[in-house]
């Protein structure tokens, strides 16, 4: 009777058998990676705008405080996306007849608000409070990294959960002097080790990591 | 041994190595004969209900089942645990009958064995299926996910998907290690390419040379060692589902050793009422013998008792406890708006078997092959009573409830059957039912020559 | 709270921002949003189509409505698809800022507006609170003195009124489209004429008419057009007060209770703990007076079991008709000379109460209830004058409601000019006569009899459907208006949004009759005000003048000392001399027949409602349906039980009605109720129940004798929230007397079971917050006001009546009803169900994906995005306070009821496990306002809803770390027990044992 198989086969069979445990690990990791990879998380890559707008050139070059347009964001939820009115405000003295700023222009004349893209975009089960966080000594940069070299706005964080959660544990690796918050530059000037646990202290900061102070 | 004397033999006079391995293998390799198509279709119809029913489950949502509150659990987690109990015989014969040189369990281990797998698989749908979000049923798994989150491991359930997924696991690599080498035989003995190649992939290269014959025992009974304590953990940690709970009628220490009991019970009755038909159909009388049957139908009678033991205690605990929610329990099984179920499920598993005591029953095919139904029945009772009568009336009056399953329950109930059979009659028909080689080792043993002398 | 004035400039804005706003405010959860879309889109069905046939076909084949088809599409996008939780990809969301943002807005924090809500004539004093323009959730009041910070049922449900989009959206004429415009111009036409002849042929009929600007109004018209005349129905009304008010004194006055300063009570068939003017007020009072310190005594005589019976220490089971004869012979023992009268057998236990009464001169009260006749009424001021109460428990005031008449009789003069062809155009303000008219009367039939007829109302109801012209009004919540509360405190109503569908206000339609030029209610409400308070200063400063009248009264949500003055009236001593006005008692009795309004959809006005649909009825459970209620002991002799139909003819007339057993309902008497078999209600509220008012005649609209009964032999299937009602021997439920409570103080203690209260866990300190409940069921009444307030504050969606009868109701909070005792004298006991937040929760440890976990604050939370819905913790918790979300409930497809949603509360979906979370989102926006202030919560600064709305305060939620608290306080009360404390799960919701106050003199007998 003729052999079925090559010779070969036996060598086939043993490696595929062992290997299949390294195969299956090994692409498990590699989802792992893909998860977490700006590919899925987006951070980094720039959303386009109806209006082109540079929080490098407001933020940096013309040194426009966050809370000027971002009005709401000691006090609520909600950190507050300016109205046209906000961008009139200036942009009816400067660069009036600008061709990149025809839409706040219409939009002010017609009254018809402008549709911005959501870059940083929470689950809506979700409950993210700017207020708690800014009042408690957590920097713009914290989140939303140095927005003042950004042309167009991009994502600086993951926002998955593991990475909220990974301040939340430890807040003291984060949390910066009150004054600093909105700076985009700040560095610490001794170490974060004996500067955050104090400021723990000196805020009363609880590292709040029940379910409901997020999910409601 | 006399008592061996008068007792039918394992296995029919006047066969040897080659007859016993034609005749097996003949099922497999030989014609298809018309019953199988029959039996298939019907089968095959009962799984195409199944994917009917498990779509309308997942596009409109748990809600077209009965379920309700109080009553949150159903049929689904009523034919979990019967499908996970009737899978324990297989690995019971396979692995502690063979460490316990059986001899008797030779003849059925492998469809019992393939039995438990596709018991298992059906078992395995349901706790998935009865899920709010299905979709979401992967969280139970511990793996580095992105939300930082780890299962919650004080909860039985988180257990029970260890469990199951174990028992699985070590039933399929048990049955294929055994496979093996009547892989080989079908490989050399099959005439068509395709069929050789495909056994031939399957037998892993057996030669049938002594070290793989010392290898093979190696691992086959190391297998039967891990798999043992499978059969007493898996249903102790189903029982768990319910013993940890604090609703009364489940809260109760009782339920492992009653569980498994169970198992075995409806375990042993499930092979019955697939031997026989297999033996009658197949005309493997000889292979599958009375004596067989018998053993087996005792082990239900002893298995059954257990059980029967079982309903008593949890009665006397119940009135034992002097605990006023535990004893309204009892009684509310016995009298309340379930009661009927309660009677029946005694009726089927404690009165009934109790006929096996009888030698006339005991030499009956028919009459072991109705009990054993009946205490398939029985045991799915079983579960219906200890889930539904439990949760519907528990602490708070005004929050009692009832539980009335809706068609879509019953057609997945029905469904898993299908998919259960049809299984099997795959197996039937692609594999060999009888494990070829043990036969033959069997003709060589001494205890059995005697017999057949 | 912060109130604000209302800038309708400003909110008309606001509303035009709100259709684009909400993604950036997620007010709306655009995770499920995108299903939505998913599952929307032409492609997926097709898809759906060619990978799921089958599926695809029992989706569409099912007989559910359109809102289900969402939920199978949305089961299939999510398993199908294969989404999950977490949004890969970039954000498909817009952020839609404002043009110009109004200054008093910040995005992310509500506002709140004084308003009121008017029922049958009686206003109740409001705070609503204002997501970006759009009003989700009514608070009460407490400057208001019919509110005292409490709401009832009503107001909770009224705001899902405001969104409901079966509402009437555009004027009708003749069945067919039409504008308001079109209206004006034909309207005038019509009036023209009839101004020319003084207004002969012109009638307004309105409801009870309680807005001071809408009666001066009326008025106008009535000066401009003398012949005209002004009708008013209402259903349910105040005829019987008035008249016997009339009866006793020459006039009508308006009746002011003081029960907190009442130590025994006496209810003639009065209900005030459940409805009419003031109950909530009343309800408090009354409450403050259940304390075993300083406990009063409460009787009632009725017919059946209500609300006001169930909370009596003794209560005496007296057929309707009879009421009179019991109050004469009370009456005559406390020597008031009510002639010759065949008297009410004096039993022991009257003497009881009347020796009782007598002890208590001044301190006592006697109250008679809307649906006797004036003669009782009449008795009851008798009674309160001989035991010297006036002044003190009670009080007299002019009567609040502008040119009260009979209405009943006015509703007849109406019909009688329809027929003598006097009535050329009819304007009908409101209501729904051609539904809730008594039968005899046929009003709908003659209203065609009428040229030119003008329905207003919120839906295009049965009335709309016979009138040639419907224009649909505004909501309260949309429109400017005032009312009065039960005392005559003034409110002006303030709109919280633009109206949604464009509807106009009751001022708006009379402001076409009596001037040339349209009129804004805003416009003419103000003038009004104006006027009375002379004119405005003209300075432009708002601290002077008008304007800070204006500015304060709508701050305020009252205008300073606009309540009722008080008013002298002499007793007329010999009206009762008369021989009795009722039949006497038939021998047998033969059966009789009780109207009540239904306890959830009141008149009939709230039938589409699904809240208050969905809302157990307090005594029976039952939802979706009206019943007729019968003695069990009746039910015994025509062999007649639960679900089953009968026929009652009454005159000549004849309905169907499923039966319910009732314990204390007096022996021969079925009670029907009002509200229900609504034909042109709305998808909700349509061919629900019987219409009771086909059998209700004008001559005796409460009740009368003579009623025919008979088994049909159907059976109706009735969805009941609580199937069972008796308690089963445990001690879940406690509650003793007074009596027992002097002798023992721990007698509630000792009913607990033996248990170790060790823990297999470490014990976790709570060192921040740690937050608790205590129920005070002695206070609590059983009104439901909770229970709608938790539905509208945590979006819980309905469910409709097939999924209750398959338990699967969806309330976070139940008031479960428990009788003990004969069915003759039923003890019956309410017993609020929240979320027990146990220390060591059972439903914790078996949820496989920690779902379900405990908070640094002790709180049991739920984790709805996590739940993958084993459901294992519903089945481990033994308070079944757990709700699941067996199918797709929440309302994704109407838009406009996602204004209605709280956004601060996860909208749930399909397969997950939801409960009461003690209002979690309120406790954060709590902690984070005084963490951002760096202070801790202060007391009272986290009120949930269930308390917020509770007229009793019965319900107290707060820190148990703080020694002050007043939970803390309740739970060291001997009374407070914690329910199944012998399973150690150590719930931090604990309820105080119901204490009744029992006269020894009747005990004993």
């Amino acid at each position: 009777m003729p052999q079925i198989f090559h010779r070969s086969t036996n060598t086939f069979s043993r490696v595929s058998i062992f290997g299949a445990v390294f195969i299956a690990a090994s692409l498990l990791g590699v989802a792992g990676l893909i998860v977490r990879s700006p590919y899925l998380t987006n951070v980094g890559v720039p959303i386009s705008q109806p209006v082109p707008f540079s929080h490098q050139h407001h933020v940096r070059d013309d040194g426009i405080d966050c809370r000027y347009c971002h009005t709401s964001v000691e006090t609520s939820s909600f950190a507050g996306i300016p109205s046209t009115q906000i961008c009139m405000n200036c942009h009816s003295q400067i660069w009036t007849n600008a061709p990149l700023l025809q839409p706040v222009r219409d939009s002010w004349a017609t009254g018809k608000p402008l549709e911005w893209n959501r870059v940083n975009d929470l689950p809506d089960f979700v409950y993210f409070n700017h207020s708690a966080h800014v009042t408690k000594g957590i920097g713009c940069v914290s989140c939303h990294g140095r927005i003042d070299q950004m042309q167009l706005t991009a994502k600086a964080e993951s926002l998955q959960m593991e990475w909220c959660v990974n301040c939340h544990m430890k807040p003291e690796d984060f949390v910066r002097p009150k004054e600093f918050v909105f700076s985009m530059d700040w560095q610490p000037t001794e170490s974060q080790a004996t500067l955050g646990p104090r400021l723990v202290q000196v805020y009363q900061i609880q590292s709040k990591i029940s379910c409901s102070t997020c999910h409601r | 041994m006399t008592t061996q004397l008068d007792r039918p033999p394992v296995i029919a006079p006047g066969y040897n190595y080659r007859s016993v391995a034609e005749k097996i293998s003949a099922i497999v390799l030989g014609g298809v004969p018309r019953h199988w198509y029959f039996g298939f279709a019907v089968s095959f119809l009962g799984f195409m209900l199944f994917l009917f029913a498990v779509s309308v489950l997942l596009v409109q949502g748990v809600g077209v089942w009965g379920v309700d509150i109080p009553v949150a659990w159903g049929f689904a987690i009523v034919n979990f645990v019967w499908w996970v109990g009737i899978g324990h015989a297989g690995t019971l014969i396979s692995a502690i009958l063979l460490l316990l040189r059986q001899t008797w369990r030779t003849s059925i281990n492998r469809f019992a064995e393939a039995m438990t797998l596709f018991a298992v698989a059906c078992a395995a749908t349901y706790p998935v299926l009865h899920l709010g979000r299905p979709y979401f049923a992967y969280w139970l798994a511990p793996y580095p996910n992105t939300m930082g989150l780890w299962p919650q491991f004080r909860s039985p359930l988180v257990w029970d998907f260890f469990a199951i997924t174990t028992y699985g696991t070590i039933s399929l690599l048990f049955w294929y290690i055994g496979l093996i080498p009547d892989m080989a035989t079908l490989r050399d003995r099959a005439k068509r390419k395709l069929a050789q190649v495909i056994f031939g992939f399957l037998s892993m290269g057996w030669r049938g040379s002594a070290k793989h014959w010392r290898r093979y025992e190696q691992t086959y009974y190391l297998m039967a060692a891990i798999a043992t304590p499978l059969v007493v953990s898996v249903h102790t940690v189903v029982s768990f589902d319910f013993a940890v709970a604090i609703v009364p009628g489940w809260h109760s220490t009782i339920f492992p050793p009653y569980f498994v009991a169970g198992a075995i019970f409806s375990g042993f009755a499930m092979v019955l009422t697939l031997a026989i038909p297999l033996r009658f159909f197949y005309g493997l009388k000889d292979f599958i013998t009375m004596r067989h049957l018998q053993n087996m139908a005792l082990v239900m009678l002893v298995a059954g008792m257990i059980v029967g033991y079982g309903y008593m205690m949890e009665a006397f605990t119940a009135w034992y406890s002097g605990n006023l929610y535990e004893m309204y329990v009892q009684s509310n099984r016995a009298l309340g708006p379930y009661a009927p179920f309660y009677w029946l499920m005694l009726t089927c598993n404690v009165l009934i078997p109790q006929l096996i005591w009888f030698r006339p029953i005991r030499n009956s095919t028919i009459a072991l092959w109705v009990i054993s139904l009946i205490v398939n029945v029985g045991m799915w009772l079983e579960r219906f009573v200890i889930v539904v009568t439990s949760l519907h009336r528990d602490f708070v009056p005004s929050a009692w409830g009832y539980y009335a399953p809706t068609v879509w329950d019953i057609a997945t109930f029905v469904g898993t059957i299908g998919l259960f059979f049809m299984l099997l009659f795959l197996f039937i028909r692609f594999l060999p039912v009888i494990s070829i080689f043990e036969m033959r080792e069997l003709l060589t043993r001494p205890d059995v020559k005697e017999q057949r002398a | 709270m912060r109130k604000d004035e209302f800038n309708p400039e400003l909110h008309n804005r606001l509303v035009t921002a709100e259709s684009t706003q909400h993604s950036a405010l997620s007010t709306q959860h655009s995770y499920w949003r995108s299903l939505d879309e998913l599952a929307d889109t032409p492609e997926f069905r097709e898809w759906l189509h060619r990978e799921f046939p089958r599926g695809a076909a029992v989706w569409e084949e099912s007989q559910s409505v359109s809102r289900r088809q969402f939920l199978k599409l949305m089961g299939a996008s999510m398993m199908l698809a294969g989404l999950s939780a977490c949004n890969f990809g970039p954000p498909n969301e817009k952020i839609v800022p404002y043009v110009r943002q109004p200054e008093d807005l910040v995005l992310g924090k509500p506002l709140y507006y004084t308003s009121a809500f008017s029922l049958s004539g009686y206003a109740t004093g409001l705070l609503v609170e204002s997501h970006t323009g759009r009003p989700i959730k009514v608070e009460g009041n407490p400057d208001h003195p019919s509110s005292l910070g409490a709401t009832d049922a009503f107001a909770q449900a009224s705001v899902l009124s405001l969104y409901d989009p079966d509402r009437s959206q555009t004027v009708v004429h003749n069945q067919s489209r039409s504008d308001w415009d079109s209206f004006v111009r034909e309207f005038r036409a019509a009036l023209d004429p009839i101004r020319g002849r003084q207004g002969a042929g012109l009638r307004i009929l309105a409801e009870t008419v309680n807005s001071p600007t809408l009666a001066e109004q009326l008025q106008t018209v009535l000066t401009q057009m003398p012949s005209a005349k002004w009708h008013q129905y209402e259903p349910i009304n105040r005829d019987n007060v008035r008249a016997g008010a009339t009866l006793a004194f020459g006039q009508d006055v308006e009746t002011v209770y003081h029960l907190d300063k009442a130590d025994v009570i006496l209810a003639l068939d009065a209900d005030f703990l459940s409805c009419g003017g003031g109950t909530l007020r009343y309800a408090r009072e009354f409450a403050t007076r259940r304390d075993p310190q300083n406990m009063n005594r409460l009787y009632a005589a009725e017919p059946t079991l209500t609300l006001t019976g169930a909370k009596a220490d003794h209560r005496f089971m007296v057929r309707a008709s009879e009421i009179e004869s019991f109050a004469r012979t009370v009456a005559r023992v406390l020597s008031v000379d009510v002639g010759g009268v065949q008297n009410f057998a004096l039993t022991k236990r009257m003497n009881g109460l009347i020796r009782d009464l007598q002890a208590h001169r001044g301190s006592s009260l006697v109250m008679a209830g809307d649906y006797q006749p004036p003669v009782v009424h009449a008795l009851a001021h008798a009674m309160n004058d001989a035991l010297g109460n006036v002044g003190s428990t009670l009080e007299y005031r002019e009567p609040i409601h502008a040119s009260a008449v009979d209405q009943m009789q006015s509703l007849r003069d109406l019909v009688a000019d329809i027929d003598a062809n006097k009535v050329e155009l009819l304007i009908i303000l409101g209501g729904n006569p051609a539904y809730s008219a008594p039968a005899d009367l046929g009003f709908a039939d003659r209203l065609s009899k009428v040229a030119n007829r003008v329905h207003l109302s919120l839906y295009s109801d049965e009335t709309s459907a016979v009138c040639n012209w419907h224009v649909n009004a505004a909501h309260y919540l949309e429109a400017w208006s005032d009312a009065r509360g039960h005392d005559g405190t003034t409110t002006i109503l303030q709109p919280l949004i633009a109206p949604l569908y464009g509807g106009k206000s009751a001022h708006e339609l009379l402001a076409l009759i009596t001037s040339a030029a349209e009129q804004s209610a805003h416009d003419i409400v103000r003038a009004f005000w104006q006027k009375k308070n002379g004119p405005s200063s003209g300075s432009t400063t708002l601290s002077t003048g008008f304007d800070a009248f204006w500015r304060k009264a709508l701050n305020d949500g009252v205008i300073a000392n606009s309540s009722a003055r008080p008013k002298s009236v002499t007793l007329n001593r010999d009206v009762f001399k008369q021989a009795q006005t009722q039949t006497p008692v038939s021998n047998p009795p033969s059966l009789e027949i009780v109207f009540r309004p239904d306890p959830t959809l009141y008149d009939g006005q709230f039938a589409n409602n699904a809240w208050l649909q969905e809302l157990p009825k307090p005594l029976t459970k039952i939802t979706w349906d009206n019943v007729a209620l019968i003695a069990p002991a009746l039910a015994q002799r025509m062999n007649l039980d639960n679900n089953d139909v009968v026929e009652l003819k009454y005159q000549n007339r004849t309905v169907r009605a499923p039966v319910w057993l009732m314990p204390g309902q007096a022996d021969n008497t079925v009670v029907v109720q009002l509200g229900y078999g609504r034909t042109r209600a709305g998808k909700v509220g349509d061919e629900r129940g019987y219409n009771a008012y086909l059998i209700r005649n004008s001559n005796a609209p409460w009740f009368d004798v003579g009623v025919e009964m008979r088994k049909v032999g159907d059976d109706y299937a009735l969805a009941t929230t609580q199937r069972h009602q008796t308690i089963e021997g445990r001690n879940v439920m406690r509650a003793g007397t007074l009596k027992e409570f002097r002798a023992n103080q721990n007698f509630v203690r000792e009913m607990d079971e033996h248990h170790g209260g060790e823990i297999i866990y470490p014990e976790y300190k709570y060192d921040g917050y740690k937050w608790g409940m205590a129920i005070n069921m002695s206070a609590c009444v059983g009104c439901n006001a909770c229970v709608v307030a938790c539905q509208a504050e945590n979006n819980i969606p309905v469910v409709g009546k097939s999924e209750v009868l398959r338990d699967r109701k969806m309330h976070w909070l139940r008031v479960d009803a428990y009788y003990k005792g004969t069915p003759d004298e039923p003890e019956a006991h309410f017993q609020p169900v929240p979320c027990m937040h146990c220390e060591t929760a059972p439903c914790e440890v078996v949820c496989p994906v920690a779902a379900t976990t405990h908070s640094s604050e002790g709180l049991n939370e739920m984790t709805y995005n996590r739940c993958i819905g084993t459901r294992y913790c519903s089945n481990n918790c033994p308070y079944k306070v757990r709700r699941f979300n067996f199918f797709q409930y929440t309302d994704y497809e109407t838009p406009v009821l996602k204004l209605l949603n709280n956004p601060d509360v996860t909208v749930r979906s399909r397969g997950v496990m939801e409960k009461c979370t003690y209002c979690v989102q309120r406790i954060n926006r709590a902690r984070i306002t005084a963490e951002r202030e760096g202070r801790r919560i202060r007391e009272g600064e986290v009120v949930t809803a269930c308390q917020a709305a509770c007229p009793t305060e019965a319900i107290i939620f707060g820190d148990l770390n703080d020694a002050n608290s007043r939970v803390v306080k309740l739970k060291a009360s001997p009374l407070n027990y914690a329910m199944l404390a012998e399973l150690n799960t150590r719930p931090r919701t604990t309820y105080l044992a119901e204490l009744r106050n029992l006269n020894p003199e009747i005990k004993d007998e």
